[in-house]
């Protein structure tokens, strides 16, 4: 079947800085980058490492499962919350995926707005790793209440009690921006689905998985009618996608800076915890890049050049964070608050000081490596550091949560966090039910965009003549 | 005394009550709960068999005819010490129909000594009063008059308090402490000195002879001099205003030395009277009272042993062996709230009624005689002492109130003895029966000193919660924390920070004390201000059986005690185990970090600069909110909290535990930062940790007009009402702890958990119907007491007029007895609260945030001495 005959504007042909690789290796044809990406799913067999990988990380599903049960049944007096630290796990969590998941989105929307090329072969999976830690992320504000049952009083709906949510309080706000990035985000990354889907319904044997693909691939069948429509609903979201980019980290960071509590209380926060989102974003996709198309063998398609670019925005992003880090600690010092410098000084050499000096070096000190060209064409070497930033983000909004919390302006009331089994049960929960979700998607869905790649190959440009014939 | 459909759930003190002023104490406010304690005996049982009250008296009457057949010739009664003018009458009688019998007293944390002074002073075990509302200079040696359990303190609380006012000028009372083990009373001190409590003898001696009121001998330390001489001639130049207050730990000779002092410097007939002796055997010491009926246990010749409401098994001094001799009588009855320590060993077990559910009266420490009646039938069935002994004594079953009525009928000279009855169950009191003062003049000499202690010393101490143990099973009491430690659920070893330092020692090292080769282990807390080369243990710990709440919480400190040294000894061994022994403290940081939490100044500065509170930090200009402000149309409620009457006693807390139905969680969730405390009283340490400077501060919240906490809230759980509190929705609230996080004050509490019981019967009666009980999930904080406020709302919409100023009370400023708190209505400047504010100590904390606290402090003053302020 042929398809992406008509393409709105033909990617150049690359022009390559020297030792730079290209976007796809040079050798394919249409016919094989559908081949290769279908059979990927189709026609590969179900190996023993993808159902070790699986079996493990649905493991580590159920214990998240487990320990939300017995959250429900016994409370969050479970976990190492107390007053003041009233939040702990749960809302670093909450911040560390929403951040993750900023990474999709900026690839799939932003840099197609930007007509950056190189998000062809990322950006599907991209996407997938967005809505997956939007889901684990959505899991926390829920579950970190002490009454999840009612946590639907959050939504403003008509309601016998005549109450509405107080709009005041940027936990709503939250809901607004978490529920809009996650509908948004889906749909996104369903209405790109569409055309490789139905590829896949053309493509498969199984009877079964040929009513799926059909059923999910929504009667498309590629005439130039339906690329118009595509097209502009895929702009049209992708418009609604990037300032939501912004947006959902910037409300995000006003859960803290709205307050009054010193070390929350800062306007750096919300560009810093967009850079720092897309920081541990791009970090992600790069932790799950370098194994896949080293296991899937799609490093024609997912070259160095893909891995490159993600670091070369890891270490710009990086260094916005530790701009950040640097004005925070300039801010603490030159505002003349006291409050504000001892949070500082706690954090630098309170009880609590280890997290904050992991987090600078693992944020700030570790990713300049990438400076280093050697260092981001050594897959090995840019896994770790992802890994590490991946820490160090989580870290950063830890140093953020509790150490703010526990000393506060009465000496008084300050207390010490704890995390307890139960708050690394559910960490490692979601990491599990993140994981357990990229499994199913490599092996049931397209995890490279096929139209997007063919687009890429000389032969999707359209000649004049063509044009006209 | 607040009932509800027939349960009471709060005690009030009595304002008209001369000594009660209506202030009262911790152990007051807590023994509600102890009525309602599920853990308490609920029938009589022989032999741990069940028996029912007749079965019971059946047996009773046997031996009652037995012992008549002898005279009662061993038949021995143990009661607590009692002031009951009834009771006392009662045992009387008691021992007219049983000649040879006997009847003892033992109280473990008893009065012998100041009884002795007395004795040695005047010849006579008299009773001493003070008034410190006429007085100028006040020394206390080793003396907690400011700590709940003392005799007297609620009046003593408010009299001090009163005199603290810096308003006064140069007429402020000026405290001067002399101290061993650091107490919430030493901390209001202007000076403190601290020696070990085997020192304060040889101190008081020095200082009578400095004053020329004795040749007693003693000798100041170079490092007492300069304090000395200059107490010396503070309290000689305030010759009829001073007053030496003496604790009940130290020595009949220091007792002995305070009376001449006080007569030396004029201030008898003022600031000091003497009355007849409250106690009814205040003559004969308790321990020695408990030594004889040991011995005669021992010998054989007691057969049957009575002991009522008194647990000796568990408290009585270690060198008595009492639980051997008790063994050795035949029969042993045992009449009691609990099954505790004694009823286990006893044959007979019998409950008892709580002072809620019976009739009697007592005398308060200045004699008045007050009544104490029922606010429900027994819940257990169970009897008051009283009807047992009428039972002994006459095989009459004659209740309580028939009982209490029978004797004040005897005792009533005039005509009406009804309505003279009436009146004083309604006052609560019978007017004018406070005991004369009496004239004593000082007779004999003080005897020599004993042999100087060495070593490491123990102090003993009751216990600021839990007192001498009989309070151990109740939650509420276990989980204050105690006022200077801040500890709650264990009686830790205190120890001085140099002593810890020296013994390589630190706070929450599990150690082995060693006295006479008697060892017990705990958990060792250093506590600034504590005296070098002792430890602090209190008493009271350590049950055995309790209940559910106090058994085995603590180590018992009784099993160190003996006779001959029941308040300190010396020789002790100290041993570290190795092991960790956590404790649970709400308050673990007890520095302010030079932040203006509490605003101090001396009485010079105070004068100087009244205004010296906003000095360096000030509230921002009103308006500066992006929200419109709220308007009050009717009342604006807010409170004001002295910080120079504050004392630091906790009844407060107490008070709003009862009155608001906050949960106890217990210790593993206080050590985890879970105390559900609405209003905590923060306890700040200044200056060196050998002798700091000692603040409370109650903290309750503050009902801010810009409220930190209502913006974040996202279900609006937590709103500004129209009067302008911080209402707190508990349905509504969904469990987001935002506002918690945003509260500077960290005032709000959270229910983790499932703490509140929901199930105990009993507890559920307990309750306070006009407040929700909150269950998981749910954030709760200081309301005001809105309910209290709602009431006195609709009681005055019903007469058609507007709340007066007083009207309403919360629970905490009710209880207070040094009147710290004062709460009212903003919008009415007459009011006392806004009287109160308008003086200019008043500040509010954090105010540079612009928070708006409607709950305000007034910086605290001292006094100090010039001439040993550097």
């Amino acid at each position: 079947m042929e398809q992406a005959t008509e393409t709105k504007s033909p990617e150049m042909t690359e022009r390559l800085l020297p030792g730079q690789a290209p976007v796809l290796t040079p050798g394919h044809t249409l016919e094989t980058i559908t081949d290769k990406i279908v059979s990927l799913v189709l026609r590969r067999p179900v190996t023993l490492g993808w159902v070790g990988g699986f079996v493990f990380f649905f493991g580590l599903m159920n214990v998240l499962l487990f320990a939300m049960a017995y959250l429900f049944f016994r409370g969050v007096g479970i976990w190492g919350i107390n007053v003041p630290v009233g939040w702990g796990f749960a809302i670093v969590n909450f911040v560390w995926w929403v951040g993750i998941g900023h990474a999709g989105t900026l690839i799939s929307a932003v840099l197609l707005l930007l007509k950056q090329g190189w998000r062809n072969s990322i950006n599907r999976f991209a996407e997938a790793m967005t809505l997956f830690a939007v889901a684990c992320a959505g899991v926390f504000p829920l579950i970190h209440t002490g009454r999840p049952w009612l946590a639907y009083w959050l939504f403003p709906y008509p309601n016998t009690m005549g109450v509405w949510p107080q709009f005041r309080s940027p936990l709503l706000w939250d809901v607004f921006a978490v529920s809009t990035y996650a509908t948004i985000s889906a749909l996104f990354w369903f209405v790109g689905l569409i055309p490789d889907l139905a590829t896949f319904r053309d493509s498969a044997q199984n009877p079964v998985a040929k009513k799926i693909y059909g059923l999910l691939a929504m009667g498309w069948r590629g005439s130039a009618r339906h690329w118009k429509r595509y097209e502009s609903a895929y702009l049209l979201l992708a418009g609604l996608a990037t300032p939501l980019v912004l947006s959902v980290h910037t409300v995000v960071s006003f859960d803290f800076a709205i307050s009054i509590v010193p070390g929350w209380h800062t306007t750096v926060f919300p560009p810093y915890f967009v850079a720092g989102a897309i920081y541990s974003g791009f970090a992600m996709v790069l932790v799950l890049a370098i194994p896949i198309r080293k296991f899937y063998g799609v490093q024609d398609m997912m070259t160095m050049r893909h891995l490159d670019n993600a670091a070369k925005v890891m270490l710009g992003t990086g260094l916005i964070v530790a701009y950040g880090y640097t004005m925070e600690a300039f801010y603490a010092y030159y505002s003349g608050s006291g409050y504000e410098y001892f949070v500082l000084k706690n954090r630098m050499l309170g009880p609590l000081a280890w997290s904050y000096w992991c987090l600078i070096l693992f944020n700030v000190l570790i990713p300049q490596l990438l400076w280093i060209r050697k260092v981001r064409q050594n897959t090995l070497a840019l896994f770790f550091t992802s890994l590490v930033v991946l820490l160090g983000m989580w870290l950063e909004r830890f140093v953020i949560v509790v150490t703010s919390l526990h000393r506060d302006f009465l000496p008084s009331s300050w207390g010490m966090y704890t995390a307890t089994r139960w708050d690394y049960a559910i960490y490692v929960g979601t990491l599990g039910l993140f994981f357990c979700a990229m499994f199913l998607f490599v092996r049931l869905m397209p995890m490279i965009t096929i139209f997007e790649m063919r687009m890429l190959l000389p032969q999707s440009r359209v000649t004049t003549e063509a044009a006209h014939d | 005394m607040e009932s509800h459909e027939g349960r009471p759930t709060k005690i009030e003190g009595n304002p008209q009550h001369p000594s009660s002023l209506g202030g009262t104490d911790v152990f007051t406010q807590a023994s509600v709960l102890t009525m309602y304690d599920p853990d308490r005996s609920q029938g009589n049982s022989y032999l741990n068999e069940s028996r029912t009250w007749p079965q019971t008296l059946d047996s009773l009457r046997a031996v009652a005819k037995s012992h008549q057949a002898d005279h009662g010739a061993g038949l021995r009664v143990l009661t607590e010490a009692t002031s009951s003018p009834s009771f006392v009458a009662q045992m009387q009688q008691f021992l007219k129909a049983y000649p040879q019998a006997k009847w003892y007293q033992w109280e473990p944390v008893n009065r012998d000594n100041v009884y002795a002074g007395a004795q040695i002073a005047f010849g006579q075990p008299v009773e001493t009063q003070y008034d410190l509302s006429k007085a100028r200079i006040v020394l206390s040696l080793d003396g907690d008059f400011l700590s709940s359990g003392f005799p007297g303190f609620h009046k003593y609380a408010r009299q001090f308090s009163q005199r603290r006012r810096p308003e006064l000028k140069s007429e402020m009372l000026r405290y001067y402490a002399v101290e061993s083990s650091p107490t919430n009373t030493s901390a209001k001190a202007d000076h403190r000195l601290h020696m070990r409590a085997s020192e304060v003898e040889s101190f008081t001696r020095a200082l009578a002879t400095a004053l020329g009121a004795a040749q007693a001998g003693g000798e100041f330390t170079p490092q007492q001099k300069k304090f000395a001489a200059a107490l010396a001639k503070d309290l000689q130049s305030h010759k009829g205003a001073a007053v030496v207050i003496v604790g009940d730990a130290q020595s009949p000779a220091t007792h002995a030395l305070a009376h001449l002092m006080n007569a030396q410097l004029g201030a008898v007939g003022k600031t000091v009277t003497y009355t007849e002796a409250v106690d009814s055997s205040a003559g004969w010491g308790k321990v020695a009272q408990l030594q004889s009926l040991v011995a005669e246990m021992n010998s054989g010749a007691v057969k049957t042993l009575l002991v009522m409401n008194s647990n000796p098994v568990y408290d009585a001094p270690a060198d008595l062996n009492f639980l051997d001799a008790f063994n050795k009588v035949p029969l042993r009855i045992h009449l009691g709230l609990f099954q505790d320590e004694t009823a286990k060993y006893s044959h007979w077990h019998l409950n008892a009624t709580h002072y809620l559910e019976q009739w009697g009266d007592v005398r308060s420490c200045d004699g008045t005689v007050s009544f104490i009646q029922p606010l429900i039938a027994p819940l257990y069935n169970g009897h008051a002492e009283s009807e047992l002994i009428e039972f002994l004594t006459n095989q009459d079953e004659a209740s309580s109130y028939l009982l209490t009525q029978r004797y004040w009928q005897q005792q009533h000279t005039g005509q009406d003895f009804k309505g003279w009855w009436d009146r004083s169950l309604h006052d609560g009191f019978v007017k004018g029966s406070a005991l004369a003062p009496k004239t004593v003049a000082a007779k004999g000499a003080v005897p020599a000193q004993a042999a100087a202690l060495a070593g490491l010393e123990i102090i003993f101490r009751r216990d600021a919660t839990i007192y001498d143990g009989r309070f151990a099973n109740n939650g509420w009491l276990q989980e204050t924390p105690k006022p200077m430690t801040q500890v709650c659920w264990d009686n830790p070893i205190l120890m001085s920070v140099g002593t810890a330092k020296k013994l390589g020692l630190k706070s929450e090292d599990e150690v082995e004390l060693e006295v006479g080769g008697r060892k017990v282990k705990g958990a060792l807390w250093l506590t600034p201000g504590h005296p070098e080369q002792a430890v602090t243990v209190t008493l009271g710990y350590g049950r055995q059986r309790a209940g559910k709440v106090g058994t085995g919480v603590g180590f018992s400190a009784y099993a160190l005690r003996t006779s001959q040294s029941p308040w300190f000894v010396d020789g002790v061994n100290i041993k570290p185990t190795g092991k960790h022994f956590g404790l649970a403290s709400p308050q673990g940081h007890q520095s302010m970090e030079g932040r203006e939490i509490v605003r101090v100044a001396t009485l010079e500065e105070f004068i100087k600069n009244p205004d010296f509170a906003h000095a360096v930090v000030e509230a921002p200009a009103a308006g500066l909110t992006m929200y419109a402000p709220y308007e009050y149309k009717d009342h604006k409620w807010g409170m004001a909290i002295d910080l120079n009457s504050c004392i630091g006693c906790k009844t407060c807390t107490v008070a709003c535990q009862a009155e608001n139905n906050i949960a106890v969680v217990g210790k593993e969730e206080v050590k985890r930062g879970r105390h559900m405390n609405w209003l905590r009283i923060d306890n700040y340490h200044e200056g060196s940790p050998d002798n700091p400077k000692t603040y409370f501060q109650p903290v309750p919240c503050m009902q801010c007009e810009n409220a930190p906490c209502e913006v974040v809230c996202p279900v609006g759980a937590t709103t500004h009402s129209s009067e302008g509190l911080n209402d707190m929705v508990y349905n509504r609230c969904v469990g987001t702890r935002y506002c918690s996080n945003n509260c500077p004050y960290k005032v709000r509490r959270f229910n983790f958990l499932l703490y509140s019981d929901f199930e105990t019967p009993q507890l559920k009666f307990q309750r306070n119907p006009d407040v929700s009980v909150r269950s998981r999930g749910v954030m709760e904080k200081c309301t005001y007491c809105v309910q209290r406020v709602t009431h006195a709302r609709i009681n005055a919409e019903e007469q058609n007029r507007k709340v007066a100023d007083g009207e309403v009370m919360t629970a905490c400023q009710q209880a207070c007895p040094s009147e710290a708190i004062a709460f009212g209505d903003l919008n009415d400047p007459k009011s006392r609260v806004s009287r109160i504010k308008a003086s200019e100590r008043n500040y509010g904390l954090l105010e540079e945030l612009n928070t708006r606290p409607r709950t305000t402090y007034l910086a605290a003053v001292r006094n100090p001495n010039p001439e040993l302020e550097r």
